[in-house]
Parts: C-alpha cells; sequence; structure tokens
C-alpha cells in the first residue's frame, strides 16, 4: 500500500494497456501534497481559461475574477480598446484595487492610500507624490499574467516560459472552432453584423466536495449518463422526445496535452442545430434552416459535426466546454483536496433573435447547472466518489474502459484517460 | 355580490380585503407541504399558468428569457420537477433530504393586475447525510383568487448569499 508519508507520483498510476490496465492511485484525490504539487506543476504552468471577451464589450468594461487563487480582473482599456488582464493588486501596498465582481471605469484607485491607475495598468496618480523624492513612476504600475486570446477565449499562464497558446491547445483547436463556426455561420444566415458569441450574464457559481479531478473525469464521462441522468431521459420521454438507447455510438478522442472530447449524436436537442418537441413548433423552420445553411456552407461532414453532434470538451486541466443542449463554458479550481469552486456560464450566438433565445435558454437549464435536471446528480455522484476515497485501503481507481476498442467510443474512458497522462505527465516533470 | 343561503351574510372574498393572517397561513401551508414533501398538493397551489423562478446569486433581477437563471419552470416543468423529485434515480435527493422552510416578515405590496404582490424573507435548512446547509434569501410571490382560494401564479425566490457556494446545488425546492 502506498502511504502518504512515502508518496511517489510515479507509483501513482498503473499505466499497462497491454495488461487492459489503467488505474490510478486514490491518494491523487485525497492528498494535500498532491495538490500542493498540482498548483505547483499545473496551475503554475499551464494555460488557464480567464473569461470571454464579449464580458468586456465597452472601453471601461472590467470583470473581477481569482484564477488558481490568484486575484486577477481583466479591462478593456480606454485607450487602446484592447483587453489588459492585470493582478489584482495594488503596487504601493497590496490591496486589491478592483473591488466590485463587474462595472465600468474610468481609472482604478485603490482605496488604502489613492495611487490611480488608467485601465493600461499605468500609475497616473499619486497624492503627496513629493514624498517619493525623484522616483520613477513608469515603474510602478499593475503588472500582468501573460495573456492569450483564441476566437474570445481568454487564457492566462503565470510561467514567463509556456508554450503559446495554440500550441498548448493542440488538437481541442480544432473543437473549440466547432463551438465558435456554428453560431458565426448562423449569424450570417440570420443576417446580425456583429456575429460570433457572447457569454450571458447570470452566473452559477456553486461548490463540489469532491476533488477536482473528478469534475474533469464527470465532465467527458459518456458512461455515466444513463444511469446517473435516467431521470432526466425520462423527462424528455415524458416531454414526447424520442430517446431511443440514450447516447448512441459516438466517439472519444485523446486531443493531446491533457485534453479530451467525447462527441456523439445525443437524444437531446441542440438550439444549433436538432429540433426536438420541446423546442416547439414555431422554432422548427428555423431550427431547419440552420442545418441546412451549416451543410452548404462546410460541407456535409463538417456540417453534420457542427450541428447534429454534442460535444463534451476538456482543455486541460479545468476548462469544460459542453456544447450540448446549450452551450457550457465551465471552469473549476480545487481549494482543499475534497473541495472545488466551480464557475459556469452560457455561451450563445451574439444578436439572438428573441425567441431563439429563450429557447436556447430553456433547453440549457433543463439539464444544466445547480437547479437542473441533470447536474445536481453529478454533483451527488462526486461527492460519493470522495466519501469512498476515504476507505484507504481500497487503494485503485478503474479506469481501464474500452482500452481494446479502436477506436474508442463514447462512452469509454480513453478520453478521461488523456487526461490523467497528461497530468502524469505534468506532475513527472523535471524543473 | 353576496353568496346566497348561509354565507349570505359573507362578503366575497377578494385580494383587496384579504388578511395578511390569511396569505401568512397559506405561506406556512406551502413551507409545510414541501417539508413533508407533499408534492403533489405543493404543486395544486398554483395556477396551471404558473411560473417557478430562482435568478442566480449575482443577477436578482435577471429576465430568463435572456439571462442565465437557475430555474425558470412553467407549471408543465414543475410537474415534471416534482415526477423527478419522486424518483428514486434522482440521485442528489434519494433519500429525500430534511428540510426546514421558515417564511416570516410578510408584506402584502398590493394588487396588481388581478394579482396580489407579497413578499417575505425565507430561510431554508437542508439537513442530508453529512449535508448541512441553508438558503436565505426573499420570495416574492404574485397570488390570485381562484373559486375563493388563494393559488400562486408567480413565485420568484431571490437568494441573499453572494454564491451558492460552498453549496453545491439546489436540489430542493425552496
Amino acid at each position: 500500500m502506498i502511504t502518504e508519508r512515502a508518496l511517489n507520483i510515479k507509483d501513482l498510476i498503473n499505466d499497462k494497456p497491454e495488461e487492459g490496465l489503467f488505474a490510478y492511485n486514490r491518494l491523487a484525490m485525497t492528498s494535500p501534497e498532491i495538490l500542493e504539487l498540482e498548483k505547483q506543476k499545473i496551475f503554475q504552468k499551464c494555460w488557464l481559461y480567464l473569461g470571454h471577451e464579449s464580458e468586456v464589450t465597452k472601453p471601461g468594461d472590467f470583470v473581477r475574477r481569482d484564477i488558481a487563487g490568484e486575484p486577477l480582473f481583466f479591462v478593456r482599456s480606454r485607450q487602446t480598446g484592447k483587453i489588459n488582464v492585470f493582478y489584482n493588486t495594488c503596487t504601493h501596498r497590496g490591496a486589491t484595487i478592483c473591488r466590485q465582481d463587474t462595472g465600468t471605469v474610468r481609472t482604478l484607485q485603490c482605496f488604502y492610500h489613492s495611487w490611480t491607475f488608467n485601465t493600461d495598468g499605468e500609475l497616473v496618480g499619486v497624492p503627496d507624490e513629493e514624498g517619493y523624492g525623484a522616483w520613477d513612476r513608469k515603474k510602478w504600475g499593475l503588472k500582468s499574467p501573460r495573456v492569450e486570446n483564441y476566437r474570445g477565449f481568454l487564457f492566462v499562464n503565470f510561467n514567463p516560459d509556456a508554450e503559446d497558446l495554440i500550441t498548448y491547445l493542440a488538437g481541442a483547436r480544432e473543437y473549440l472552432d466547432y463551438v465558435v463556426d456554428g453560431p458565426e455561420a448562423v449569424a450570417e444566415l440570420f443576417g446580425i453584423p456583429e456575429g460570433g458569441l457572447e457569454l450571458l450574464r447570470g452566473t452559477h457559481s456553486y461548490a463540489i466536495k469532491a476533488n477536482w479531478k473528478l469534475l474533469a473525469e464527470n465532465s467527458i464521462d459518456g458512461y455515466h449518463v444513463g444511469p446517473v441522468h435516467e431521470t432526466y431521459m425520462q423527462y424528455l420521454r415524458n416531454a414526447g422526445v424520442q430517446t431511443g438507447g440514450g447516447v448512441q455510438g459516438g466517439e472519444g478522442k485523446d486531443l493531446g496535452n491533457g485534453h479530451g472530447v467525447m462527441q456523439s449524436v445525443a437524444p437531446w436537442g441542440r438550439p444549433i442545430a436538432q429540433w426536438i418537441p420541446t423546442f416547439g413548433e414555431a422554432a422548427k423552420p428555423d431550427i431547419e434552416r440552420m442545418h441546412d445553411y451549416l451543410l452548404q456552407k462546410f460541407g456535409e461532414e463538417r456540417g453534420h459535426t457542427i450541428s447534429q453532434l454534442s460535444r463534451n470538451l476538456l482543455v486541460f486541466p479545468n476548462l469544460v466546454i459542453n456544447d450540448i443542449m446549450g452551450i457550457t463554458v465551465r471552469t473549476f479550481h480545487p481549494l482543499a483536496p475534497d473541495y472545488m469552486e466551480v464557475t459556469q456560464k452560457e455561451l450563445a450566438p451574439k444578436g439572438e433573435r428573441g425567441d431563439l433565445r429563450a429557447m436556447r435558454l430553456d433547453s440549457y437549464l433543463s439539464f444544466l447547472g445547480p437547479g437542473g435536471f441533470a447536474s445536481p446528480d453529478d454533483t451527488e455522484a462526486m461527492e460519493a466518489c470522495q466519501q469512498g476515497f476515504q476507505a484507504k485501503q481500497v487503494e485503485w481507481t478503474n479506469m481501464s474502459r474500452g482500452l481494446h476498442h479502436h477506436p474508442p467510443k463514447y462512452t469509454d474512458e480513453h478520453h478521461i484517460r488523456a487526461f490523467w497522462r497528461g497530468w502524469y505527465r505534468r506532475m513527472t516533470a523535471e524543473e | 355580490m353576496q353568496k346566497e343561503g348561509s354565507e349570505v351574510n359573507t362578503p366575497e372574498k377578494s385580494l383587496e380585503t384579504i388578511s395578511r393572517q390569511e396569505v401568512e397561513d397559506f405561506l406556512y401551508k406551502e413551507g409545510y407541504l414541501l417539508d413533508e414533501w407533499q408534492l403533489d398538493e405543493w404543486l395544486s397551489l398554483f395556477t396551471p399558468d404558473a411560473q417557478y423562478m430562482v435568478p442566480t446569486n449575482d443577477l436578482p433581477e435577471a429576465d430568463p428569457e435572456n439571462d442565465l437563471v437557475y430555474i425558470d419552470h412553467d407549471f408543465d416543468r414543475m410537474k415534471a420537477w416534482t415526477v423527478r423529485l419522486k424518483n428514486s434515480m434522482a440521485h442528489r435527493e434519494y433519500p429525500w433530504s430534511h428540510t426546514v422552510h421558515m417564511v416570516s416578515n410578510v408584506r402584502l405590496l398590493g394588487v396588481e393586475d388581478g394579482r396580489l404582490i407579497v413578499t417575505a424573507p425565507f430561510l431554508v435548512w437542508r439537513f442530508r447525510y453529512k449535508d448541512s446547509e441553508y438558503f436565505a434569501g426573499h420570495y416574492r410571490y404574485a397570488l390570485k383568487l381562484v373559486d375563493g382560494e388563494l393559488k400562486i401564479r408567480s413565485k420568484r425566490v431571490r437568494m441573499d448569499m453572494p454564491s451558492l457556494r460552498p453549496r453545491g446545488a439546489i436540489s430542493i425546492i425552496l
């Protein structure tokens, strides 16, 4: 038995595909030392999702957000119109200077001693500045982490030596493109000039008393959908939706660098673009138009992928985009080995017509979020796992499903193993 | 207008004349039915065109047609909700939690479009296995009189915690 005292990361994963076995030791889910290592080797090294550019549309708009425990905010510059990301700490004595979750500012003033910064982070006001003698005020502007924007998604990295974001995203980039391409094309179809995606107002901010990696697993786990979400399938059936045998066929993919995806035709509807009866007859012609347009624009295969396939994408380590009955942007951060904070929002096409927007929101809420007909049961499953991990004599979790399948299926664990192999590679990397 | 027979001297009940005590009794009954998990009886307190809404903690003024909320049910979805919660496959609530629904400081704000607007702070406790958690906020009801009985036309549940954390779900009916 591996005890916490003699813990070696290399012993925590038992990866023997030739024996049909992939297992991890549950200390990975319970040990405070492992969490400390994860903070250093993963959360301080990887590109982490921060937010979406649509959250700050006007100059001076800001959003405050903690990422991996670090206080940050991003703001659209009044000088350049670009988005700046800053550590939310005054360069003077350290107080947080952005003290609301969202808003619009001309300048940012620290309330402690009234140092004032503009939206480019330059220090522009210091009361009684003579007290600093002949100093160089320019050196005391706000500090920034590295930041990159991929098609509207903002990522930060605390490691100055990290690879660029596109390289980091590896195969996940293609799946992000599917999420963005559909709504952009639909904007053309409906003649909406500033097409694309926007994050809607309103945030699902909740917590799960479980290790953060359980949510990475759960978010791309097709195997649990039947048993955990039977009541959701029942709801669909009672509403006249043909659910067949649930999610059938489909595929799971290792996208490199710890990223994974599962993708399939699913029984629920997709606002872009798969109609089901709960969407109402009135929406049917528009959804069919979207479907036809996507096939015409992108061709049979890509058009089908964008419009008909549901995909759950995990961008290592902690960004999940579920492009299913709605589009979620879900991110989660560990505060303890058995506790994570989850922040989830909804993406929708900009300028979407009112009735289609209302339908999209309704579809999302039927399944997703802390008040949905499905997500609360996921939370229950993850917390049940964490409670089970307290049985310390039972050391190993079996993650071997579908090792012999080529190609792997939606309901296999191939794409979850991709996450774990990415985790292992980073946790065992030499500095 | 007066009714015939023995009630000849009783004025017709109206939203304008209804007492706070009657409204309080009605809200206490709702809390009791939820604590007892008498979900069909709870559902019968609503009109067939009812709405039940819980906005997110960060956007209490949300419009569910445009903004993300936690829950936005019409009567059919509320019915599906009770069906789900009675199913042993609703894992977060099987077995059911113990709950305590408390409502107080009831205020009758007047009648608008044939609906009596009522607000009241609430405190709902939920206990289950290792969970012990509370939900605190303000209810806003629009009540109607149907055949002389109070019914809920809409119920808006505004939570006053800054986020749902450390809670993981709204798995009970608030």
